[in-house]
């Protein structure tokens, strides 16, 4: 009376987590910021992250029949919309709606799928999305809004949507009065024209440290960002090296020259730097993989960071420096390799 | 100086608790088999005896079809590392040495003495050698080798083998491993609750066996009731030389290697044993089968076995003969229940699973793991690699495990071998947090077999080269010798020639001068 079974192989164990279990925890782990995010600067985040999102997906289910893989389970990974979402987080609120799509277009298809999908590819892709309509469009990206606490015109749903969607504004709304300067951009005009940083800082869109409204986004970007550590999806190592290497060598600027340069705890909590520590620096994919290369990599973006914010062509340089250190990935990967058991 | 720190570290073994990487926290499942019992399993209607038990190729049955043997006759014996012996479970008629499936990892058949018993359950005339601590340490080692013992936390590494190595090297600590760190195996935690003077017993005569002077039991922070038995059979044995140490409870923390690190703070050299530190590891259930050798001179016929999971009625600890059908085992413990799915023979990271349950009990069997489908993986969707670094993160052996995986797909063998793949311990820690379900231990074992096999290739390639350039040599040897031999001759007749000239000219010299005479 013997009874046959199925085989399998060891370890004849549940697994803990899935691919689509991390992203999923990521987009939660980005709610709480993107509800600040509304709440200060109006609705049209919203709608950048929906658009962004359905040109995402199109993009991804193309790509994915061009190269004859199964639609459900890739797309069911929820890859594209991590991406989509962390692209639309980078936009100023009413940037037109085709910056969503060229930005996928480059994010998913070469980005991402031209460098061999889901875990190949090279450079984080909402980054290099951004990073091209940043450098193609410099005009359309550089409109940014007040926070709508300190704004002359607080827009409508149907203002911002007609925004987006036309390019144009409202009748009797010019860009002049409702876009502003953001704080990044604000310490660098003035202090291009002469003035002190201290002076820039009269600015109503400052807050205590850094932007009105930005800080608190900032706030709420870490909360999900300690989330993301207690559950263990991302490890310490880039965010606290890549915000410490701000803070310390900011904090040796201001030092020598507090005139020209902001107070440390500024650059923490003004441009895309939490966000980009906690969640984009930290893309498995493109990061270092063992822990001392990931120390590394976050020195590496937090000095980029810093000196494009400092001495470059950008306000901010959050992008760049994780795009120039995904570079440098699989090269601090090759000498950081631990060392084997009884080796 | 380096290295007489490490002796000094290696002798001072369980004094204070080391870690290793990695590693993973893992639920115990264990108490749900530890509430009844020890129970003996009846003898069956057949016995089946692999004669493939331990670590190496299969013994040689040394009965036939037909023969009448006695419990503890030898039946099959092996003569690589060092030799052992196979035993008759009970007495009874040897039915068929026949093929039958042996519960062995690689799923094939192997040759097995089936028995049929008389019932009588009748010993052959044992050999007791209750005053073994008078006795000579190589007459201990020559009754572990006869009695047949393997390591019995699953490796059946031959005990005599690695106690004569240790003899070799020269130890000074003895490590007893009581830390069974997988889920749900409970045999040796209860062995050493219900027989702790028989595992204390073991270790002592295995120190005399292997002229340790000191030994220490590793057992998990978990097992309080065990540290009171233990340490109660410690002091009834008066032995001041045995330790119990409480390690804590960190998959793999059992794994021998790993058991040594968190004992010494060392790690065992890439490719070296333990021995080399001074040390030895032992099961504890391996101790008390080197206990009942000797002092009662009974063979390993039979072990503990924990029958447990979700898809038992009733988990528990059976004592099994070895070669009693797995499907009795079950039954003695109530049966399936409905929804079981799979049967494993060890435990859920690193054991394998059954095709059948009439699979005979081996000595390796420490848990017979009947696991529901809601227990195990779901049929393997497999993702790519998001190079997360989970698996690097668990590694015990410290080992990259996503790149290993990469380079055995691509076949770069010598790249995987530099990145340790031979280090690989296939605890399963990699592949069980691995958010894209890739099945990585079976990619290493895939990539350790392949390494195997090229390295004998290589080998052999190396010999035919050795061959071919000895012959080369040889010929070139001959052709000069063959040179050298007619060079000589040449010289051998040339000077021949010169000599009969020289003669030639002699004589007509004479002959000159005579006819001058004349």
């Amino acid at each position: 009376m013997s009874r046959k079974f199925d085989p399998g192989v060891a370890p004849h164990f549940p697994p803990q987590l899935t691919v689509t279990g991390v992203m999923q925890q990521v987009l939660y782990a980005l709610l709480p910021g993107i509800i600040a995010y509304t709440w200060f600067f109006g609705p049209g985040i919203l709608v950048q992250i929906l658009l962004a999102v359905i040109f995402a997906l199109l993009f991804e289910t193309l790509m994915l029949k061009v190269r004859k893989l199964p639609l459900k389970r890739f797309l069911g990974d929820w890859s594209a919309v991590v991406t989509a979402v962390l692209f639309a987080l980078c936009l100023p609120p009413l940037a037109p709606w085709w910056i969503a799509l060229v930005g996928m277009l480059f994010a998913i298809v070469v980005a991402k799928h031209l460098y061999g999908g889901l875990g190949q590819n090279m450079f984080n892709p909402a980054m290099v999305g951004y990073v091209v309509v940043l450098i193609s469009f410099p005009r359309v990206m550089a409109l940014w809004l007040p926070p709508t606490s300190i704004a002359s015109h607080s827009l409508t749903f149907g203002e911002v949507l007609n925004t987006i969607f036309t390019g144009s504004l409202s009748l009797g709304l010019s860009w002049d009065t409702i876009s502003e300067a953001t704080p990044l951009d604000a310490i660098r005009i003035s202090l291009a024209s002469g003035r002190m940083v201290s002076e820039a800082r009269q600015s109503p869109v400052f807050g205590d440290f850094g932007g009105l409204g930005w800080e608190w986004i900032a706030n709420l970007y870490a909360l999900g960002g300690f989330w993301l550590l207690w559950r263990r999806i991302i490890s310490w190592h880039v965010p606290v090296m890549m915000i410490g290497a701000v803070v310390a060598l900011g904090l040796v600027a201001y030092l020598v020259d507090p005139g020209s340069n902001p107070v440390p705890l500024q650059h923490v909590f003004s441009g895309a730097l939490v966000l980009g520590a906690f969640f984009i620096a930290t893309d498995p994919v493109t990061c270092c993989t063992s822990n001392r290369g990931r120390l590394i990599f976050g020195v590496g973006v937090g000095i980029i960071t810093l000196s494009i914010r400092s001495w470059g062509g950008y306000p901010d340089g959050v992008a760049f420096g994780i795009l120039l250190m995904n570079m440098a990935a699989p090269l601090i990967d090759r000498y950081t390799r631990p060392r084997i058991f009884g080796h | 100086m380096m290295h007489i720190d490490h002796a000094e570290q290696a002798r001072n073994a369980g004094e204070q608790v080391h870690h290793f990487h990695g590693g993973l926290h893992l639920r115990h499942n264990k108490k749900i088999s530890c509430e009844t019992p020890l129970e003996r399993t009846p003898l069956p209607g057949l016995l089946i005896v692999p004669l493939l038990q331990h670590y190496g190729p299969e013994a040689e049955a040394t009965v036939k079809t037909g023969q009448k043997v006695l419990k503890g006759d030898e039946i099959g014996c092996f003569a690589h590392l060092g030799g052992g012996y196979v035993h008759a479970p009970s007495s009874g008629i040897v039915q068929a040495v026949a093929r039958r499936p042996i519960s062995h990892s690689s799923g094939a058949d192997g040759w097995c003495v089936v028995i049929e018993p008389d019932g009588l359950d009748q010993w052959k005339r044992l050999e007791p050698l209750t005053d073994w601590s008078d006795a000579d340490p190589a007459l201990l080692r020559q009754k572990i080798r006869n009695s047949g013992i393997v390591g019995l936390g699953g490796a059946v590494f031959p005990t005599a083998f690695k106690t004569d190595e240790a003899i070799r090297q020269g130890i000074h600590t003895l490590i007893l491993n009581g830390s069974e760190c997988e889920p749900y195996i409970s045999c040796d935690e209860m062995l050493m609750r219900e027989e702790p003077d028989s595992v204390i017993l073991g270790a002592r005569i295995l120190q005399q066996a292997i002229g340790a002077t000191r030994t220490v039991i590793a057992i998990e922070d978990q097992m309080g009731v065990v540290n009171r038995a233990l340490k109660q059979a410690v002091e009834s044995a008066g032995d001041d030389n045995i330790k119990i140490v409480k390690i804590t409870t960190i998959y793999p923390e059992g794994g021998e290697k790993q058991l040594i690190q968190v004992l010494t703070g060392l790690e065992v050299p890439t490719g070296g044993r333990p021995t080399d530190l001074g040390l030895l590891c032992q099961n504890v259930a391996t101790a008390t089968a080197v206990a009942q050798a000797v002092v009662e001179g009974k063979p390993l016929i039979e072990r503990i076995v924990t029958v447990t999971g979700n898809g038992i009625r009733k988990p528990r600890n059976l004592v099994a003969r070895i070669g009693t059908p797995i499907s009795d085992l079950v039954e003695q413990c109530g049966g399936y229940t409905n929804d079981v799915a799979r049967l494993v023979l060890g435990g859920p990271m690193m054991g394998y699973a059954l095709n059948s349950d009439a699979n005979p009990v081996i000595k390796a069997a420490n848990c017979i793991l009947a696991l529901t489908q809601s227990d195990i993986r779901p049929s393997q969707v497999e993702m790519p690699c998001i190079r997360c670094g989970e698996c690097a993160r668990v590694c015990p052996a410290v080992l990259l495990p996503q790149q290993l995986d990469w380079l055995i797909r691509n076949q770069q063998w010598d790249d995987a071998a530099d990145s340790g793949l031979a280090d690989c311990i296939e605890c399963g820690c990699c592949d069980v947090v691995c958010p894209s379900h890739i099945p990585l231990v079976e990619w290493f074992r895939f990539g350790k077999s392949e390494l195997r096999s090229l390295a004998v290739e290589r080998k052999q390639a190396e010999t035919a080269k050795h061959r071919y350039e000895a012959r080369d040599a040889r010929l070139l040897r001959i052709k000069e010798e063959r040179r050298q031999r007619m060079e000589e001759k040449k010289r051998a007749i040339k000077d021949g020639a010169q000599k009969q000239q020289k003669l030639a000219e002699a004589i007509a010299r004479a002959r000159a001068r005579q006819d001058r005479n004349e």
